[in-house]
This record gives structure tokens, C-alpha cells and sequence, in this order.
């Protein structure tokens, strides 16, 4: 009994986004399969523990989620023309089984994602929808970990579940031509759950890293069901070396380690090694993209054994290629870093300089560590005061003051 | 099928010499042409100026007539066309290829009606 509700956590994690996608296909509509697979999971709770698992665990969570979605659509149906109409749809499937061949449920799923991240959502629905349907998350997790009230995000839910419902957006995979663009969009919603979790500070810790292993789970399920997207595999590949320096990102006392003094031990060695054969892969696929050419500097990163020995002229090298498919001038900044160890602090700065953003807390706090290294430590001073003004983090501006203090003892 | 409104947004003031306003008419009709023949196409026509519009209110249980637009903007609705297609994902790509010919901005909104008749 003990080991079964771990397993039916377990189960729910891998299966809700899969089981959801399959109810929506039966019924056309998100809020009654989501409901019906809730109710499927509560009675598996329920039964699991004395009866045991039953042989396909997932198989049954959809099959009772049909079940309890007919039984409900029936006693509905003298009383709502809604019901009446999904009802008559429902029971002409009713005594086959379940499409769930695995073709079937795989496009299902991509269904899904692809109208959670449909570019006539807003880009904070796309990710909470995301998160809700196909993670399982409830929204109190999703709000807690955007920091958002309860109240705000359940309606950001509601709104962006009534316009799909209301304005008709379809549950289709994008056809060829505009594959690539749609693709994009879910990896953008992707990697922003990442950042969300790798980033922030604040709020809930363990919360946080859920949301890392959560966009590490939906990317690897993405590269399941498109094995042949580079840039998904890159996306994955990215996130797995990134999250593979967790550990030695932060001290004990909870202060932000930079790369150049994380203790290399602490990097964990699985995800490195995973993350580094995606990298491989695509190389040999030799089509090259944002995520690919961001994890391909990662690796370059781990295969260092210190900052030191870093290759850096090769990441300078991915940074060129990187300023040819995106004119993002975070790109240019992290650029300038690499810059900084080939060709020394004063050419990067002068890259800095040109550099329209202001508003950034780390264009500052990179500008800071420039100066600094070319003794012009006054100026430094002020731009890390700049950056300190500027980031809405509290262990990232406990890692700048410490820097001004180190400066003004010096 | 479903029904959505294709809002073309006009920027307030003088109109663009007739000379461009002529080409992005012919494209506009060409375009017309193309969703009567996909049969998408239910109903479309330019607006006058928010300066020919006259608006009706019920105040004290009679109903009051004043000149011009309800509302006030820096654009207004310039003209508009409805279809008639599957999904959403329908309509943005006619509401795509207006955008292109006309240059403005449209906003696509489903209507309420479901249209199934």
C-alpha cells in the first residue's frame, strides 16, 4: 500500500497531459476531460491500495475517465442542449475501446501542446495552460510559482479555456508550412518554464526546481513525439546542461556561485553526459538553430575542467553564429563575455557600450566586471550599483553587493 | 463552420493618395474574389469616416440622437468582412492575407452565433 501512492503520483505526473489529450479528443472539450480524469485518478486512490495496480495503469485512468465522462454526459443530457448533442456523439463510441494505439495518443498529445501554445493565446496563458494541462499542475502551484495570486491566475485559466472554446481554436497539428514557427512557440513556452524555475530565487525553492524538472519532462516528451525537430532535441539538450550545474549554482548559505568559481565536483555527471550526447546528436544533424548552437555552448562549458581552460574562442566562435539568427541583444551581451577572455576586458567593453539595454540589470553588472578588470574600479562601483537597481532578485543583488564591497576593500 | 469578423483598423486622418489607395482596392476585391470562391466569404463593405456616423442612446426612456462616433479614437474601423470557415486557425489565415494586402491591422472575432445552418 505504501509503494502504490507513489505510483499513482508517479503515474499522475507521466499520464495526466497524455490522458487529458486523449478525453479531449472523445469529447472536444478541456474542461470535461480534465474533470473526468481528475475523477479517474481520485478513484484510483480510492481502489489502487487494497486491489492493487491493475495491468495497464494509464489504460485504465482513460478508460475510467470515458466512463465516468459518459455516465456524467447522460444524466446531463435531459438538461442541457450542450450535453444532449456530446452525448449522442459519446454513446455512438461508447462500447468500442478507446483509440489508444500509440500513433493515436501521440498526436493527440501534440494536439494538445499545440493549442496550449497557440500564438492567439497570450504568452502568460500559453504557459499556465501548459503547465495545467498537460504538467498537471493545480493552479495554486502554477500562482505560487509566478508569484501571482491564486485569483489571477485561475482567471488567466478560465479566459484562455473560453477563447479556445469560444473562438474555436483548433486541436490540430500545424500543417508543414507553418511547423517550424508553431514549434517555436511551444519550445519559447518551454524554456521559459525553465528560466522561471533556474532563475528566480524567490518565492518557494522547491517549487522552483519543480518547474525546472517539469520543462526538463516536457521536453523530453516533445523530442518523444517529434524525434526528427533538432531544435527540440537542442531545447533539451540545453536545459539538461544548465540543470546539470544546480547543484553548484548556489552555495550552502544560499549565495549565487558564478561558473568561473563553481566547484566542478558538484556538477551532476547524468545530466552533463545526457545532455552532451543530445549535443552530439545534433551536430551530425548539421541543422543548426538557437537552441542547438545555446546547449552546443553549454557543452563547450562542461567539457572545460576550469574557467581557465575553457575553449573560449570557440564559444565566441557559436556566439558569431548565434548574432547571425537572432538579433536579441541579450545574445550580443553574453557574446561580449566570451569576447572579454579572447580578446580582453576593453573589447568587450566597447561591445557593451553599444549595447541598447539599460533596462537590464545584467548589462550592468557585466559592464561592472569589465571595468573592474581594467582597474577603473569607481565606475565599476557604479555600474554595479546600476545593476543592483535593476534586478528583481534578491540572492542575484546579494551576489552584486557583495562585488561593490569586495571593490571598495580592495 | 463558424462565423468571425475580420475588423480592418484605419488610422484617423487623411486617407493615403488615390493613386496607392487604388492598388490595395484591387488586391482587397482580388482577395474578396478568392474567399467567395473557397467559400469562406459571407459579407464585406468599407466604412465611411467616424465623422459620417450619427449615434442613438436611450436616456429617460427616449432615445437620443447625436452626431458622431461612439467612440473616439485614433483608429477606427475602416471596413470589415466576415467568413465563414472550420476554426480559428482559418479565419487568422484570411485575416493573415488581408493584413498583408491592406497594410492595417485586423482583429479577428468570432461571432457568438455558431453559424451551423
Amino acid at each position: 500500500m505504501d509503494v502504490i501512492v507513489p505510483e499513482i503520483e508517479r503515474l499522475f505526473r507521466d499520464e495526466y497531459g497524455r490522458s487529458v489529450a486523449v478525453l479531449i479528443r472523445l469529447c472536444g472539450n478541456i474542461e470535461l476531460a480534465e474533470e473526468a480524469v481528475q475523477d479517474a485518478f481520485t478513484a484510483a486512490l480510492q481502489r489502487w491500495p487494497s486491489s492493487g495496480l491493475p495491468p495497464s495503469p494509464a489504460g485504465w485512468i482513460i478508460t475510467t475517465a470515458r466512463n465516468r465522462m459518459v455516465d456524467h454526459w447522460r444524466r446531463e443530457a435531459g438538461r442541457d442542449e450542450r450535453y444532449a448533442q456530446g452525448a449522442w456523439l459519446i454513446n455512438a463510441q461508447v462500447d468500442e475501446e478507446v483509440d489508444m494505439t500509440e500513433q493515436t495518443t501521440r498526436d493527440d498529445q501534440l494536439r494538445l501542446i499545440f493549442t496550449c501554445c497557440h500564438p492567439a493565446l497570450a504568452l502568460d496563458a500559453q504557459v499556465a495552460l501548459t503547465l495545467r494541462l498537460l504538467g498537471g499542475l493545480t493552479t495554486s502551484e502554477i500562482a505560487r510559482a509566478f508569484l501571482t495570486p491564486d485569483a489571477t491566475m485561475a482567471q488567466r485559466l478560465v479566459r484562455a479555456k473560453g477563447k479556445i472554446r469560444d473562438a474555436n481554436i483548433p486541436f490540430r497539428i500545424p500543417q508543414a508550412t507553418e511547423l517550424a514557427t508553431r514549434i517555436g512557440a511551444v519550445l519559447a513556452v518551454i524554456y521559459l518554464v525553465f528560466n522561471e524555475g533556474y532563475v528566480s530565487n524567490s518565492g518557494e525553492q522547491l517549487l522552483r526546481e519543480s518547474l525546472c524538472t517539469e520543462a526538463i519532462r516536457l521536453g523530453r516528451q516533445m523530442l518523444e513525439l517529434m524525434p526528427d525537430e533538432a531544435e527540440v532535441m537542442g531545447l533539451l539538450a540545453l536545459m539538461l546542461l544548465i540543470d546539470s550545474r544546480r547543484e553548484a549554482r548556489v552555495s550552502a548559505s544560499g549565495a549565487l556561485v558564478p561558473l568561473s568559481e563553481q566547484s566542478r565536483e558538484l556538477w551532476n555527471q547524468h545530466l552533463m553526459i545526457e545532455g552532451l550526447g543530445l549535443v552530439r546528436q545534433c551536430i551530425r544533424r548539421n541543422e543548426p538553430g538557437f537552441y542547438q548552437i545555446l546547449a552546443a555552448i553549454q557543452a563547450v562549458h562542461c567539457d572545460a575542467r576550469s574557467t581557465a581552460s575553457t575553449d573560449w574562442p570557440q564559444i565566441v566562435r557559436l556566439y558569431d553564429q548565434l548574432c547571425e539568427i537572432t538579433s536579441n541583444p541579450i545574445v550580443a551581451l553574453n557574446r561580449a563575455v566570451a569576447v572579454a577572455e579572447v580578446d580582453g576586458p576593453a573589447a568587450a567593453l566597447e561591445i557593451v557600450d553599444n549595447l541598447k539595454l539599460d533596462h537590464h540589470h545584467m548589462l550592468h553588472a557585466i559592464r561592472a566586471d569589465l571595468l573592474h578588470r581594467l582597474g577603473r574600479n569607481p565606475e565599476a562601483v557604479s555600474a554595479y550599483q546600476a545593476a543592483v537597481s535593476r534586478s528583481g532578485n534578491a540572492v542575484e543583488r546579494a551576489f552584486l553587493k557583495r562585488k561593490i564591497a569586495a571593490i571598495n576593500e580592495s | 463552420m463558424k462565423q468571425y469578423l475580420l475588423a480592418m483598423y484605419q488610422p484617423d486622418g487623411e486617407l493615403p493618395p488615390a493613386s496607392s489607395l487604388e492598388k490595395v482596392m484591387r488586391d482587397i476585391h482580388a482577395l474578396r474574389q478568392e474567399m467567395k470562391e473557397a467559400d469562406a466569404w459571407v459579407f464585406s463593405g468599407g466604412l465611411h469616416p467616424p465623422g459620417t456616423a450619427t449615434v442613438l442612446r436611450v436616456h429617460n426612456n427616449a432615445v437620443l440622437t447625436t452626431d458622431g462616433p461612439f467612440i473616439e479614437g485614433k483608429e477606427y474601423i475602416g471596413g470589415f468582412t466576415i467568413v465563414k470557415v472550420p476554426d480559428l486557425d482559418a479565419a487568422l489565415e484570411w485575416g493573415r492575407k488581408l493584413a498583408l494586402v491592406s497594410t492595417l491591422p485586423i482583429e479577428v472575432r468570432p461571432f457568438r452565433d455558431s453559424g451551423n445552418r
